[in-house]
C-alpha cells in the first residue's frame, strides 16, 4: 500500500488540519436540508407548460415589478448604506455600538413586524401621516411602499458588507492621500470608495437578492395589487392556491436568479482571496 | 496651494522646520529644528516615539501642547500658548513616505504620481507631465503604464518616492523607507533617494526632510544631522559624523558600534583628509573623488604590538589611548594623527599583548572587511 497517495489527495499539496470523521455526517445532513427541497421544486415543475406559465401576463407583470423595485431599493441601499457604513467604520463618538445594533435590527426582525412598523410610521394614520399629507404624498400600498419595505430589510446586508470592506481596507491609503494634498471629499471618492468597490458590489448583490425575495414587509406595508405592489414572491404565494403549477414555475425562476446572485458573490470573493 | 490657505506667520518667521511638542498619551516631548534643505535623521529604539513624531508633523495627530512651524507658517499649536491651530494634513505641504509604499492599487503608476498634483488643482496634462518627470528622476519612467501590483518592492518604493516629491512638499517625512525592502532593492532605493534629496539637480527638492531609520547606512547616505530619540525625549543631537563617532547615548553607540573614517572615495577604497589610505570594498554609486565614509567592524581589527608584515593592505600605526572592557572583549581605542580608531580584541589577546594606554601598536584589517559608502 502506498501511504502517501490516497484517493483525492494530490502529491505536492499542503496538508490541511485533520477533521474528525464524524463532522462530515451533520455537515452532509445540512447540505441535504438545503438541496433536497430545491431539487423537489425542479422535480415538480410542469416542464411542457413552463414557458407558458412564466410568461402569463400576471407572471410577467410580477417579474417586471420585482426587477424594477429590487433595482430601485438596491440603489436606495447604496445611497443610504454607504454613508452609514462610513460613519460606523470611521466614526468615533459615544453610542456607536448602540447605533450599529439599531442599524442591524431589520436583519433579525420578522419582516412582517418591519412592515407593520413602516405602516405605523408612513401609513395613512401613521406617525408621519400629517407631514406626508401636507406634502400631498401617499406612500402606503404604492410601488414606493414596495421599494421602502425592500430597502428596510436589505439595508443591513449592504451596511455589513460595506463596513467590513472599509475595516479591512484600513485607513493607511487615506492618510497617504491626505498628505499628498487630497481634501477629504477627494480622498473619499478617489481612494476610499474605489478601494472598497468589490465589497460594495457584493453588498449590493446581496441587498438585491434580499429585495427580490422580500415578502412579509411588502405584503403588510404595500399590499398585493397586480402591477403595482404584487412582486414575484407575492404572486407565487397567490398562485399557490389557484394554479400550483404556475407557482412552482415562478418559484424556479426565483431560485435560478438567487443561484446566479450567490454564485456571482462567491466567485468574486474567491478571486479576492489569497 | 488653494486660495483659502492664509499662511499663519509665526512670531519669529524662521525658515525651515521648528518643532516643540508634547504628546502625553504616548509620552513624547521633543524639540527639534531642521534648517531649509537639510535632512535630519531621527534614530531610536522601537517605541521611542519616532512614529508619533511623524504623525504630529503630518497633522495626523493632535499634540497635547506645543507648536510646529514650517518656513514661518504655524502648522500646529496647542496647549497653553492660547490659540489652537491644526492645519489639516492635506493643507500642510508635508508628504509622507512610509515603509510600505501604499500605492493606490486601482490607479496606474502614472496616475498614482499625478494624484498629488491633481489634488492641488493642476490640470490633467500638467499633472501627467510632472508625474512623468518624477518617474524619470527615480528611474521608473518605463513603469508609468503599469498597475502597482505588477511592481517589485523596490520599484513600488521608487514610485512612492516620485509620488511624494511630485507634490513639491515643503517637508518630506521618510518613515524607514528601506526597512521593508530586500537586500538587493534597499541600496537601489537608497541611491535614488540620495540622488533626489542631495543631488541638487532637482529644482523641486523638498524644503526639508525628516528621516526615521534604524539603519546606519541610511544616515550616512542621506542625513546632514542626527537626533536620537529615547523614551520620547531627544537623547542627543548633532551632525552625523559627530554623533556617530562620539556617541553619547547608548543607542547611538550601539548603532555606531562601528569604526567610521570619512574622506573621499578612491578606486579601491578611501583617502582621509590627512592622507591615510584605506583599502576597502567600494559601493556602486560612489565615484572616486566624492565624499565617502569607510565603515568597519571593530571586531575585524587585529591589534599587533609589532608590525606583522604580510599581505593585509590596511596596517596602521596607532597610539593606544584607552582600553574599555566590553563583555568578553576589550575595546582598544587609539589615535593616528587626527583619526580615531578602535578595535575589539579578546581579553586573552589584550592580556598577552600587555596593552596599555600610550603604547604604539599596529591595527590591521583586511580590505574585504572595510566597506566604502557615499556620504553627505
Amino acid at each position: 500500500m502506498n501511504p502517501v497517495s490516497r484517493r483525492g489527495r494530490r502529491a505536492g499539496e499542503p496538508v490541511g488540519g485533520a477533521l474528525p470523521a464524524w463532522v462530515h455526517v451533520p455537515a452532509a445532513a445540512g447540505l441535504l436540508l438545503v438541496l433536497v427541497p430545491l431539487l423537489a421544486i425542479v422535480a415538480r415543475v410542469d416542464w411542457p407548460r413552463f414557458g407558458e406559465l412564466v410568461t402569463s401576463p400576471s407572471s410577467l407583470a410580477a417579474l417586471r415589478l420585482s426587477l424594477l423595485t429590487a433595482t430601485a431599493s438596491t440603489a436606495c441601499c447604496l445611497l443610504l448604506g454607504v454613508p452609514m457604513a462610513l460613519v460606523l467604520a470611521r466614526g468615533a463618538f459615544p453610542g456607536l455600538r448602540v447605533l450599529r445594533s439599531v442599524v442591524l435590527l431589520p436583519l433579525v426582525l420578522p419582516p412582517v413586524v418591519g412592515g407593520l412598523a413602516l405602516l405605523y410610521a408612513l401609513g395613512r394614520r401613521g406617525l408621519l401621516a400629517p407631514a406626508l399629507e401636507l406634502l400631498g404624498v401617499r406612500i402606503a400600498f404604492s410601488t414606493v411602499a414596495v421599494v421602502l419595505a425592500q430597502t428596510f430589510v436589505s439595508l443591513p446586508f449592504l451596511v455589513l458588507s460595506a463596513e467590513g470592506a472599509l475595516r479591512t481596507a484600513g485607513q493607511r491609503h487615506e492618510r497617504v492621500a491626505a498628505t499628498l494634498g487630497a481634501r477629504p471629499g477627494r480622498v473619499l471618492t478617489r481612494v476610499t470608495l474605489p478601494l472598497v468597490a468589490p465589497g460594495l458590489a457584493s453588498g449590493a448583490v446581496l441587498a438585491f437578492a434580499r429585495s427580490l425575495g422580500e415578502f412579509g414587509a411588502t405584503l403588510t406595508f404595500a399590499g398585493s395589487l397586480e402591477g403595482v405592489t404584487r412582486t414575484l414572491p407575492l404572486e407565487i404565494y397567490l398562485q399557490r392556491e389557484s394554479d400550483p403549477d404556475a407557482a412552482v414555475a415562478l418559484a424556479l425562476v426565483l431560485v435560478a436568479v438567487s443561484v446566479v446572485v450567490v454564485v456571482g458573490v462567491r466567485g468574486r470573493e474567491g478571486r479576492r482571496g489569497p | 496651494m488653494s486660495a483659502r490657505v492664509s499662511p499663519e506667520v509665526a512670531p519669529s518667521p524662521a525658515a525651515g522646520l521648528e518643532v516643540a511638542v508634547r504628546h502625553d498619551p504616548r509620552g513624547l516631548a521633543v524639540d527639534l529644528a531642521v534648517p531649509p534643505g537639510q535632512v535630519l535623521a531621527v534614530l531610536g529604539p522601537n517605541g521611542a516615539g519616532k512614529s508619533t513624531l511623524l504623525d504630529l508633523l503630518a497633522g495626523l495627530l493632535r499634540p497635547t501642547a506645543g507648536r510646529i512651524a514650517l518656513d514661518g507658517r504655524l502648522l500646529t499649536a496647542a496647549g497653553a500658548t492660547g490659540r489652537e491651530v491644526l492645519v489639516p494634513a492635506h493643507r500642510r505641504g508635508v508628504a509622507l513616505l512610509a515603509q510600505d509604499p501604499l500605492l493606490f492599487p486601482h490607479l496606474s503608476v502614472a496616475d498614482n504620481v499625478a494624484f498629488g498634483p491633481r489634488s492641488a488643482g493642476a490640470p490633467r496634462r500638467e499633472a501627467r507631465e510632472r508625474a512623468q518627470r518624477w518617474l524619470d528622476a527615480v528611474g521608473a519612467g518605463h513603469l508609468a503604464g503599469r498597475r502597482p501590483r505588477r511592481l517589485s518592492g523596490g520599484q513600488a518604493q521608487r514610485v512612492a518616492i516620485a509620488r511624494a516629491l511630485a507634490t513639491r512638499p515643503r517637508l518630506l517625512l521618510l518613515d524607514e523607507p528601506m526597512a521593508a525592502l530586500d537586500v538587493t532593492a534597499a541600496p537601489e532605493v537608497r541611491r535614488v533617494l540620495r540622488e533626489v534629496l542631495r543631488g541638487g539637480q532637482h529644482p523641486e527638492r523638498p524644503g526639508g526632510v525628516v528621516l526615521v531609520t534604524h539603519d546606519l547606512l541610511d544616515v550616512l547616505a542621506l542625513a546632514d544631522r542626527v537626533a536620537v530619540l529615547q523614551d520620547g525625549r531627544v537623547a542627543e543631537r548633532g551632525d552625523v559624523h559627530e554623533v556617530l563617532t562620539r556617541p553619547r547615548s547608548a543607542f547611538a553607540a550601539g548603532i555606531a558600534g562601528l569604526v567610521l573614517l570619512t574622506g573621499r572615495a578612491t578606486a579601491d577604497g578611501l583617502r582621509t583628509a590627512d592622507g591615510t589610505l584605506v583599502a576597502g570594498v567600494v559601493d556602486d554609486g560612489c565615484p572616486p573623488g566624492e565624499p565617502a565614509v569607510a565603515v568597519l567592524d571593530p571586531a575585524a581589527v587585529a591589534v599587533h604590538a609589532a608590525d606583522p608584515g604580510g599581505s593585509p593592505r590596511n596596517r596602521w600605526r596607532v597610539t593606544v589611548t584607552q582600553l574599555e572592557p566590553r563583555g568578553r572583549a576589550v575595546r582598544v581605542r587609539g589615535v593616528r594623527g587626527p583619526l580615531e580608531l578602535f578595535a575589539d580584541v579578546t581579553v586573552e589577546a589584550a592580556a598577552e599583548a600587555r596593552l596599555a594606554p600610550g603604547d604604539e601598536v599596529h591595527f590591521v584589517v583586511k580590505a574585504t572587511a572595510v566597506r566604502v559608502h557615499p556620504a553627505g
